[in-house]
C-alpha cells in the first residue's frame, strides 16, 4: 500500500470562512501533516504561496477581493513564479457542471465539492501526489493535462495537432514504487 | 548548478501545444509499505480529529444563520448593492457547502436554493424580499428544530416548497434566455465528496 509521508508536505489552505479553515487543517493535521498555512482571501492566499512555496495548495472558489479561480489563473503563468506546476485543489459548494469545466479549464488540479469529507480530500490529495499530470501549454491553456484517460474508442476530430502521440502515458508513482518494490524482494 | 538541470521539466513540442511533465517534487512524501501498522490509517486519524472538534458545530452553524440573518437584514434596509448582494450569496453558499459537515445537513438544499435565486436573477431588484425571507427563514427553523424526530420530513416538505417556487420564479425572469433556463434545470454533476 501507498503511505503519504504527510509530514513532507507543506500546505496553504485558503478560505474567507474561518470555520472550514479550521476544519480543513484539522483533518491535515490528522493525516500527520504538521505545515499548514492559512490565508483568507485570494490576495493573502497568493502571498502565502509566494511566501511559503507549498507544495500542495487547497482552496475554496468564493472568496472576496479576487477568487479562488482567479487566483489558480495567477499561480498558472509560466515563469511568473516560482512554481508554477503546484498541485490546486479546489474545494468547494459549487458544484454545477459549467463551474466544474471553469475550474478545470483555469488549472485546477483536483475539484472536490463540499461536502467535505476526511476520505475525499484524502483521495484528492494522495492523487495529486502519487499520480501527478503532465502539463500541458497551448496558445490559451496552461495547467495539468485535462485529458485524464486515452480512449481507444474515440473517433472524433483531433483537436491536438502534433504528429506524434499527443499524450504521455506518465507512469504513475503508485506504479512506480510497485516495480521498485518488485525489483527488492525479487532474488539476486 | 546541477539541481537547476535536474528541476528542468522535460518539454515536448508540437504543431499547437507542449507537453511539460515537471519534476514530481512530492515524491519525496511517497513510500510503499506491505503492511499498515496498527492506528497507522491517516483517514481513520483525520476522522478521529474531527470528531474530536465536533462539538463546536453547533455553535458555528448558528454563527452562520447569525450572518445569513444580518446579511439579508442588510437588503431588506438599503435594497440590493453589490456588496450586500456578495455577502448574502457568500453567507448562504457557505450554508450550503458547510452545513453537512456540521451534522446540519438538512438546511443544505434550502441554501442552495437561495444560491440559485441570487445567482440566476438577471436583475436582483426584481427578486421578491419574501423569496428570500422565506429561504433565510426555513434555513434558520431547519438548524434551530434539527433535533426533532420529524425534522427530515418537515425539511423535505419545505425544501420542495421552496424549489417550486424559486424554479417558478427563475422561469419567468428568465424566460427569454434559454442557456440560463437550460444550466437552472441541469442537475448537478460534481462527485460526492464521500
Amino acid at each position: 500500500m501507498i503511505r503519504i509521508e504527510f509530514n513532507r508536505l507543506r500546505f496553504v489552505v485558503i478560505d474567507d470562512n474561518a470555520h472550514m479553515r479550521r476544519i480543513v487543517r484539522t483533518l491535515l493535521h490528522g493525516y500527520g501533516a504538521r505545515e499548514v498555512y492559512e490565508a483568507e482571501d485570494g490576495a493573502t492566499g497568493l502571498e502565502a504561496f509566494t511566501h511559503h512555496m507549498p507544495d500542495i495548495v487547497i482552496t475554496d472558489w468564493a472568496m472576496p477581493i479576487f477568487d479562488g479561480l482567479e487566483l489558480t489563473q495567477m499561480i498558472r503563468q509560466p515563469g511568473a513564479n516560482a512554481n508554477p506546476f503546484v498541485p490546486i485543489i479546489m474545494l468547494t459548494g459549487h458544484s454545477e457542471k459549467k463551474r466544474v469545466m471553469a475550474a478545470r479549464d483555469a488549472g485546477v488540479t483536483e475539484f472536490l465539492a463540499k461536502p467535505l469529507s476526511a476520505k475525499g480530500l484524502y483521495q484528492r490529495i494522495l492523487n495529486v501526489v502519487a499520480n501527478p499530470r503532465p502539463f500541458v501549454k497551448t496558445k490559451t491553456y496552461f495547467g495539468p493535462d485535462r485529458r485524464r484517460n486515452s480512449n481507444p474508442n474515440y473517433v472524433g476530430p483531433e483537436r491536438r495537432k502534433g504528429g506524434k502521440a499527443d499524450m504521455f502515458k506518465a507512469q504513475a508513482l503508485i506504479d512506480k514504487t510497485q516495480t521498485l518494490g518488485d525489483k527488492a524482494r525479487s532474488p539476486g | 548548478m546541477a539541481n537547476q538541470k535536474e528541476d528542468r521539466p522535460a518539454t515536448a513540442t508540437y504543431a499547437d501545444h507542449e507537453i511539460i511533465r515537471p519534476v514530481n517534487k512530492l515524491s519525496k512524501a511517497v513510500s510503499r509499505v506491505s503492511v499498515a501498522m496498527p492506528g497507522e490509517d491517516p483517514v481513520a486519524r483525520a476522522e478521529e480529529a474531527l470528531a474530536q472538534l465536533s462539538s463546536e458545530f453547533g455553535k458555528w452553524m448558528m454563527d452562520e444563520c447569525e450572518r445569513l440573518d444580518a446579511a439579508r437584514r442588510q437588503v431588506k434596509t438599503e435594497g440590493f448593492t453589490k456588496k450586500n448582494f456578495d455577502e448574502l450569496f457568500h453567507s448562504a453558499h457557505d450554508i450550503k457547502g458547510d452545513a453537512a459537515t456540521f451534522g446540519y445537513p438538512l438546511c443544505a438544499p434550502a441554501a442552495d436554493s437561495l444560491c440559485r435565486v441570487l445567482e440566476h436573477s438577471p436583475d436582483p431588484s426584481r427578486i421578491p424580499v419574501k423569496l428570500i425571507d422565506q429561504h433565510v427563514d426555513a434555513i434558520r427553523a431547519m438548524v434551530r428544530e434539527n433535533a426533532r424526530p420529524d425534522a427530515r420530513e418537515i425539511a423535505n416538505v419545505l425544501t420542495k416548497r421552496l424549489r417550486a417556487v424559486t424554479d417558478d420564479f427563475l422561469s419567468r425572469e428568465n424566460m427569454h434566455r434559454p442557456e440560463v433556463l437550460a444550466v437552472i434545470k441541469a442537475p448537478p454533476t460534481a462527485p460526492d465528496a464521500a
